[in-house]
C-alpha cells in the first residue's frame, strides 16, 4: 500500500532516522501558524498525494512568510495535482507538509527495493539527486549503483562502504552515513517495506544527512502484524469504487473502457480483459471475484460493475473447477434478476456441469447471451458495446 | 512419469485440520494422492479423515512415515515458519498454496531454500498434479488426462483454462504445476523447463506467465540455450495498467520493469511459440509439436 511522505517521515522518525520538521495543515490558517511555530525564515509548502513528481507539476513550493505560507497553501488544497505518476485526471490535493528549509550543500538518490531476481534487498545508488531514477537508468545507467543485500547474511559494513565511496563523499562523514544506512536497512526490514525511495537524500551545511522526501510502499501481506498499516490507509487517495469493492471483499481495479468484466482468478480475469481487447472493445475493469461466485456475491460484483457508468455491456468469465457451473449460473441469474439488471451480458461458463449452466443462462429471460470459449464470449460483448 | 510427483509420491499436509486443508486434502484422497499424514500443531495422536494419522511437528510424522512431498495449508502469518519446518526436515517437495505471506519472510524462506535439499512450489499457487496419478493441491482434478504437454504457469484458473483445452483437445498433460503469483517464490519456470526436457513422456511445455518481474524473459533466455523441446507461451496482462497489483501479489508493474510486451518480445526472440488469446493454448500447441 502507498502512504504519505508525512506518514513515511514518521515511520523513519520512529527508526530514529531525523527529518526536517514540519508540520500537517488541512487549511491555509493551520499552514500560517505552521510558518510560525517552525519559526525557519524558509518554509516548503508540499502536496501530500499519493505520486511523485510533485515538484515539476507544482506540488512543492517555497514560501518565505507566514502570508506567502498561507496564499500558497491555500491555492495548493483543493487544487487537482496532474503529475507524471498520476495519470491525466491527476489527485485532489487535501493536505500539505509545511517544512522548514535547511541548507543544502550535495543532492542524492537512494531506494530499497525487493529484487525479485535474486531474492534479496536491493539499495539503488545515483548522484544524480532530485532526478528520476528511471529516467537517469535509461540516459546514464553508468551512474546508478546497485548494491544486493543477501537477507541470510544481512547489511554488512562493507555494503555501506560501497555506497560512501560511490558517491565520493569526504571520509570525515563515514560514520554518520553508515549509521544512516543500517537505520534505513533495519527499518525496511522491521517495517515490512516493499520500497523505500529518498529522493534527494540531502547533505546539509551543518554536514547532517538528511531524507527531505521519503516515499514508501508498505506490503499489505504484513499488516497482521503491524496494526497501525490500517491507520495508514487513505481512502481520499484511492479509487472510490475500488474502495467500496475492497470493503466488500472484491478485487477491482478500474480501467477506462466499456465493457464490465467478472472473472474467477487473477489470471484469467487479466487474460480475459486482453482478449476483449483483441476483439476491439476495452475493458472498464479488473475484477476478480474469487472462487465462490455464488448469487449474493455475483450481486455485489454486478453492483459495483454498474456503478461505473462507462459500462455498456457485461462479460461474465467463471471457470468452474471446485465450484459448479449450473450453480454459478443460478446465481448469476437470481442476481441479475434481483438488481433487475438491463444490460447485455455475455456469459461464458467452463467446468463442471457447463452443458446444463449454458441451458439455464440461454432459459433464463435475461438479456444474456452464451459464450461458448474465452474468445467465444470476449467476441460476442464486444461486438455487442461496438454495436 | 511426468516429474516431481507419481502415484508413489507419499503426501504430508501442513495444516491438516484447517478448512482449507482439510477440504483439499479430501479431494486430493478423492483423485488417489497417498496423503500418508498430516501435521497439526496440539492436534497429535488424532486421526483425520478416520484414516489419516495427524502430527504435531514433520519431526514425529517423520519418524513413523516416509514422506516425499508436504502441502502446505498453514494461515499466511504461520507458514514461512512452516516452510522451513519442511526445509529443515529434509523433504524433498515442498508445496505451499497459502496465499498472503509477507514478501520479507519469503526472503528468509529463499536463503534457506538455497542451501537446502528440497524443492519449492509457490506460495500463492494452485500446486502440482501428475495426470492421473497424484494431485497435490486445488485444482479441479476431471479437467486433467494423461497425455504428453508439460504445464507451467503462475495464475491458476487460467492454467485450468489450458488444461481443459489440452484434455479436449486429445494431447492431454503429463504434470501441471503452478509456480505460484507472489514477487518471490520457491523456484521459478527455469527449475521445472529442465525437468520436463528430461522427461521422456512430456512432449511440448505450456509455459503462462503474466505481468511483473522477469522470469519470462530468463526463462526464454534458457530456452533458447537448452531446449529441443517446443516451448508454448502465453503472457496475461497486455491491458494492465502500471503501477498496479492486478489481483496477484506479483502481478505488476514497477518501474517500467515486468510489462506484457517486454515478455513477449524476449519469447518470441528465443522461440517460443506464442499463443496470442487464451482460447488458442491448445491449438498452437498442436502447430508447434505436430502433436
Amino acid at each position: 500500500m502507498d502512504i504519505h511522505e508525512y506518514q513515511a517521515k514518521e515511520i523513519l522518525n520512529n527508526h530514529n532516522i531525523k527529518t526536517l520538521r514540519s508540520i500537517l495543515c488541512r487549511n491555509p490558517e493551520d499552514a500560517y501558524k505552521a510558518y510560525q511555530t517552525l519559526s525557519s525564515p524558509v518554509v516548503a509548502v508540499k502536496a501530500q498525494v499519493h505520486a511523485g513528481g510533485r515538484g515539476k507539476a507544482g506540488g512543492v513550493k517555497i514560501a518565505k512568510s507566514a502570508d506567502e505560507t498561507k496564499s500558497i497553501a491555500g491555492k495548493m488544497i483543493g487544487m487537482t495535482l496532474v503529475t507524471a505518476q498520476t495519470g491525466k485526471e491527476g489527485k485532489i490535493v487535501r493536505k500539505v507538509l509545511i517544512e522548514e528549509g535547511a541548507q543544502i550543500i550535495k543532492e542524492y538518490y537512494l531506494s530499497l527495493t525487493i529484487d525479485r531476481k535474486t531474492s534479496s534487498i536491493a539499495f539503488v545508488l545515483s548522484a544524480e539527486g532530485g532526478m528520476e531514477i528511471e529516467e537517469v537508468s535509461k540516459r546514464t545507467p553508468e551512474k546508478i549503483l546497485t548494491v544486493l543485500i543477501n537477507p541470510s547474511h544481512g547489511l554488512k559494513s562493507f555494503h555501506a562502504l560501497k555506497m560512501f565511496l560511490f558517491f565520493g563523499i569526504e571520509k570525515t562523514l563515514y560514520g554518520d552515513f553508515s549509521d544512516l544506512i543500517s537505520l534505513l536497512y533495519d527499518s525496511f526490514i522491521k517495517e515490512d517495506m516493499s520500497m523505500l525511495e529518498i529522493n534527494p537524500l540531502i547533505l546539509t551545511s551543518t554536514n547532517t544527512f538528511i531524507p527531505l522526501d521519503a516515499k514508501i510502499i508498505l506490503d499489505d501481506n504484513a499488516s497482521m502484524r503491524h496494526p497501525y498499516f490500517n491507520d495508514f490507509i487513505d481512502e481520499d487517495e484511492e479509487e472510490p469504487l475500488e474502495v467500496k469493492a475492497k470493503s466488500v471483499g472484491l478485487n477491482y481495479i478500474k480501467l477506462d473502457g466499456n465493457v464490465g468484466c467478472m472473472v474467477n482468478g487473477a489470471g484469467l480475469a487479466m487474460a480475459t480483459m486482453d482478449t476483449i481487447k483483441e476483439f476491439g472493445a476495452t475493458p472498464a475493469n479488473f475484477l476478480d471475484v474469487g472462487g465462490t461466485a455464488d448469487s449474493k456475491r455475483v450481486e455485489t460484483a454486478f453492483n459495483i460493475l454498474l456503478a461505473d457508468k462507462n459500462v455498456k455491456g457485461i462479460f461474465i468469465n467463471i471457470f468452474g473447477g471446485i465450484v459448479k457451473c449450473d450453480m454459478v449460473a443460478e446465481g448469476v441469474i437470481a442476481a441479475a434478476k434481483n438488481i433487475g439488471l438491463k444490460l447485455p451480458v455475455v456469459v461464458r461458463l467452463e467446468g463442471t456441469n457447463a452443458g446444463t449452466a449454458a441451458k439455464l443462462i440461454e432459459g433464463s429471460e435475461m438479456n444474456f447471451i452464451v459464450g461458448k470459449s474465452l474468445a467465444d464470449g470476449a467476441k460476442k460483448i464486444s461486438d455487442i458495446v461496438n454495436g | 512419469m511426468g516429474i516431481l510427483v507419481n502415484k508413489n509420491t507419499n503426501v504430508l499436509v501442513q495444516g491438516i485440520t484447517g478448512r482449507e486443508g482439510s477440504f483439499h486434502a479430501l479431494k486430493c484422497i478423492e483423485y488417489g494422492t497417498n496423503i500418508i499424514a498430516g501435521v497439526t500443531p496440539f492436534k497429535g495422536k488424532t486421526l483425520f479423515n478416520n484414516s489419516v494419522p495427524v502430527y504435531n511437528t514433520i519431526a514425529e510424522a517423520k519418524k513413523e512415515h516416509r514422506i516425499d512431498a508436504t502441502m502446505i495449508f498453514v494461515p499466511a502469518g504461520f507458514a514461512a515458519s512452516s516452510i522451513i519446518e519442511a526445509i529443515e526436515a529434509e523433504i524433498p517437495l515442498i508445496v505451499c498454496i497459502t496465499e498472503g505471506i509477507p514478501v520479507i519472510d519469503m526472503l528468509n524462506v529463499k536463503a534457506a531454500l538455497n542451501c537446502s535439499k528440497s524443492t519449492m512450489i509457490g506460495p500463492n499457487c494452485p500446486g502440482i498434479i501428475t495426470a492421473d496419478e497424484c494431485k497435490i493441491g486445488i485444482m479441479p482434478g476431471f479437467i486433467h488426462k494423461k497425455g504428453r504437454v508439460g504445464v507451467l504457469s503462475r495464475s491458476g484458473t487460467l492454467t485450468y483454462e489450458a488444461v481443459n483445452q489440452l484434455t479436449k483437445a486429445g494431447l492431454g498433460e503429463t504434470t501441471c504445476i503452478g509456480i505460484g503469483g507472489d514477487p518471490i517464490i520457491g523456484s521459478h519456470f527455469i527449475t521445472f523447463l529442465k525437468m520436463f526436457e528430461d522427461d521422456p513422456e512430456t512432449k511440448a511445455i505450456v509455459m503462462i506467465g503474466e505481468i511483473g518481474g522477469t522470469a519470462e524473459e530468463e526463462a526464454s533466455e534458457f530456452i533458447k540455450k537448452n531446449m529441443k523441446k517446443p516451448v508454448i507461451g502465453f503472457i496475461a496482462g497486455k491491458t494492465a495498467p502500471a503501477g498496479k497489483r492486478m489481483g496477484h501479489a506479483g502481478a505488476i508493474i514497477s518501474g517500467g520493469v515486468g510489462t506484457a510486451s517486454e515478455k513477449l518480445k524476449a519469447m518470441e526472440k528465443n522461440g517460443v511459440f506464442i499463443a496470442d488469446n487464451p482460447s488458442v493454448i491448445a491449438e498452437t500447441v498442436k502447430k508447434a509439436s505436430n502433436l
